[in-house]
């Protein structure tokens, strides 16, 4: 770990640190190309008939959001592969969503872009500490999900050797991560954690590993789940950022500062929007990412909605990359409650819990209208060491979290504390949702 | 002179109050008096028995929250009056009460009442030294049990 902490800040592509000017009449170019490019698609060929767009009427990056967006249900609708931009014979791959949300969605590439991709995955390695001599033992699934492949090539284009693991069996990661000593991992967050656990059961020390750091991605975690997997791990974890629809892993990740993701701008338009009025928001304030892939071949996108929220941060870097940064990805537009006119996120609940000293972070948020106005309610469950023999001290934390609730979320609550274990308790993705609004009048 | 006093966080549902008190009865430990602060949303539920450890054991096997407090039993005269004279005496010596309920059974002529100071040292104190008799608890058990 002591080694990786003393490694020296690289920069694989002088494209990710282009003075911005210079950037952004490249990604104007680049956004001009494409609008001529997606008149191959009858999509957006429509649209564009519709709106009167053309090449030459993108004359700057602002008329960006004068183009249309594109939703998943688009690319449901265009199933499995109208959204190509070339002819099916140029395709050299086909990877798929894994369809969690709904219908599966096909996305396609060129040679072409099998090549950029595989260069965007080498840049975010390389700006997380992957080196030529490094091995990498990547524990992503490989198929159609496009983890596993993505990372593959990008840790072959750094010239590092790979061990393609693939996930699962984890006593066999476990004596793969013994005897081939990788200096690497590469999965999802919740899967290093498994790992993690295992290595603890089994009681291995993990000294005994060789294990540096780990790349890893594929669904949103938390900064606390960082730390627990840099300490029973004993490396340093750095989180990336892709979506299929976009490319796949190397749309974006944290250089050595670990301070927000860098976004591939040479590649990618990003746009953060509050996801009902679809105006842009402030730099730093949350909203919905939306990305345009300027270079792609097979199945270009323009201003996709990713339903992922983030915040942006285009404040310089110190590692050198001129690249603006996204944060975690905090929640997901489809968890968007709307509670008497205001957006409320589970994670806005979350956090204000989280800043009460006292409160464990199991909650249920339950929704309902008794009459024609909706009640938010949280329930919250009192640690035992939080409890007291003073009704005012009880009273008094219930106050706080109603505070923090309202200051982070912007309305009351009714804070419900109720005693610890009582909540139900998930394995997988937590429903911290109870909205009862449709249960009254049959519909919601 | 102290009691130990068990407090357990109850939710304002029904069924709340049930389970705690089923495993003490399934253990057969006896409840000696108990109050029951409530509010709209939770209570807080105060116990006193003879086997405040074992009691306390079991009660946390069974999920529930609980908190032990210091308290005070203290005799009072079972007469009008009786209990404005003890007031009276807490008044002049500036001892703050927090909350306070009684043992249904009566101790001879006298009330026994539990007191819940903010500084339950002072009140020991204070009452060490006054006519006021404060119960312990091999004699308080003794006779209510």
């Amino acid at each position: 770990m002591a080694e990786h902490v003393n490694i020296e800040n690289r920069i694989w592509n002088p494209a990710e640190a282009l003075e911005r000017s210079r950037l952004t009449a490249l990604q104007l170019e680049r956004l001009r190309d494409l609008v001529e490019r997606l008149d191959a698609v009858p999509f957006y060929r429509e649209v564009f008939a519709r709106h009167r767009i053309d090449r030459d009427s993108i004359r700057s990056l602002d008329d960006l959001r004068r183009l249309p967006f594109t939703t998943k249900a688009d690319l449901r609708e265009q199933y499995p592969l109208n959204m190509l931009a070339v002819p099916r014979q140029r395709l050299a791959r086909i990877h798929g969503s894994s369809g969690t949300t709904g219908k599966p969605t096909f996305v396609a590439y060129t040679a072409e872009d099998l090549r950029q991709w595989a260069e965007l995955c080498a840049r975010f390695l390389t700006a997380g500490g992957l080196r030529s001599e490094h091995v990498v033992q990547v524990a992503f699934g490989y198929g159609l999900f496009t983890g596993g492949f993505g990372l593959h090539y990008g840790i072959e284009q750094v010239g590092a050797t790979v061990i393609p693991a693939a996930a699962g069996n984890t006593p066999r990661q476990l004596a793969l991560l013994q005897d081939l000593g990788a200096d690497a991992l590469v999965c999802t967050p919740s899967y290093a954690l498994t790992i993690a656990e295992t290595i603890r059961e089994r009681q291995i020390d993990p000294d005994s590993l060789n294990l540096k750091f780990g790349h890893f991605g594929g669904e949103p975690w938390t900064e606390d789940m960082r730390l627990r997997i840099d300490r029973q791990l004993g490396i340093r974890a750095f989180n990336n950022y892709g979506l299929s629809e976009v490319i796949g892993p190397g749309v974006g990740g944290e250089c050595l500062r670990r301070d927000g993701m860098h976004i591939q701008e040479d590649h990618f338009l990003v746009e953060c929007i509050d996801p009902q009025t679809l105006e842009p928001v402030a730099p730093g304030q949350r909203g919905e990412l939306v990305f345009t892939s300027l270079c792609k071949q097979a199945m270009p996108i323009l201003r996709y909605r990713t339903r992922d929220l983030a915040a942006l941060d285009d404040r310089p870097c110190p590692c050198g990359r001129t690249t603006i940064r996204m944060s975690r990805v905090t929640g997901r537009t489809d968890d968007m409650l709307i509670i008497r006119g205001v957006n409320v996120f589970p994670s806005q609940i979350e956090e204000a819990l989280l800043r009460v000293e006292g409160t464990a972070p199991h909650y249920e948020i339950v929704v309902d209208r008794p009459g024609t106005l909706d009640e938010l309610t949280v329930r919250v469950e009192i640690r035992p060491q939080d409890f007291s023999d003073e009704m005012r001290q009880m009273q008094q934390l219930r106050q706080r979290i109603d505070r923090e609730i309202h200051s982070v979320a912007g309305l009351r609550a009714n804070v419900e504390l109720v005693r610890p274990q009582t909540l139900e308790r998930f394995e997988g993705k937590a429903k911290r949702v109870n909205d009862r609004r449709g249960e009254r009048n049959g519909k919601i | 002179m102290k009691l130990h006093q068990l407090s357990l966080f109850v939710e304002n549902r029904p069924g709340q109050l049930a389970a705690p008190c089923r495993a003490l009865a399934e253990a057969g430990i006896n409840i000696l008096t108990l109050s029951l602060a409530d509010t709209e949303q939770f209570g807080i539920l105060r116990l006193i028995v003879r086997d405040w450890q074992r009691a306390k054991t079991i009660l946390e096997a069974a999920d529930c929250v609980v908190n032990v407090t210091e308290v005070l039993a203290v005799e009072v005269r079972h007469q009008p009056g009786g209990m404005l004279e003890i007031l009276e005496f807490f008044e002049r010596e500036d001892l703050n009460i927090e909350y306070t309920y009684a043992f249904t059974a009566p101790r001879g002529d006298k009330a026994v009442l539990v007191f819940r100071f903010d500084d339950p040292e002072r009140a020991v104190d204070k009452l060490k030294n006054s006519r006021i008799n404060v119960v312990g608890g091999v004699e308080l058990f003794r006779d209510v049990d």
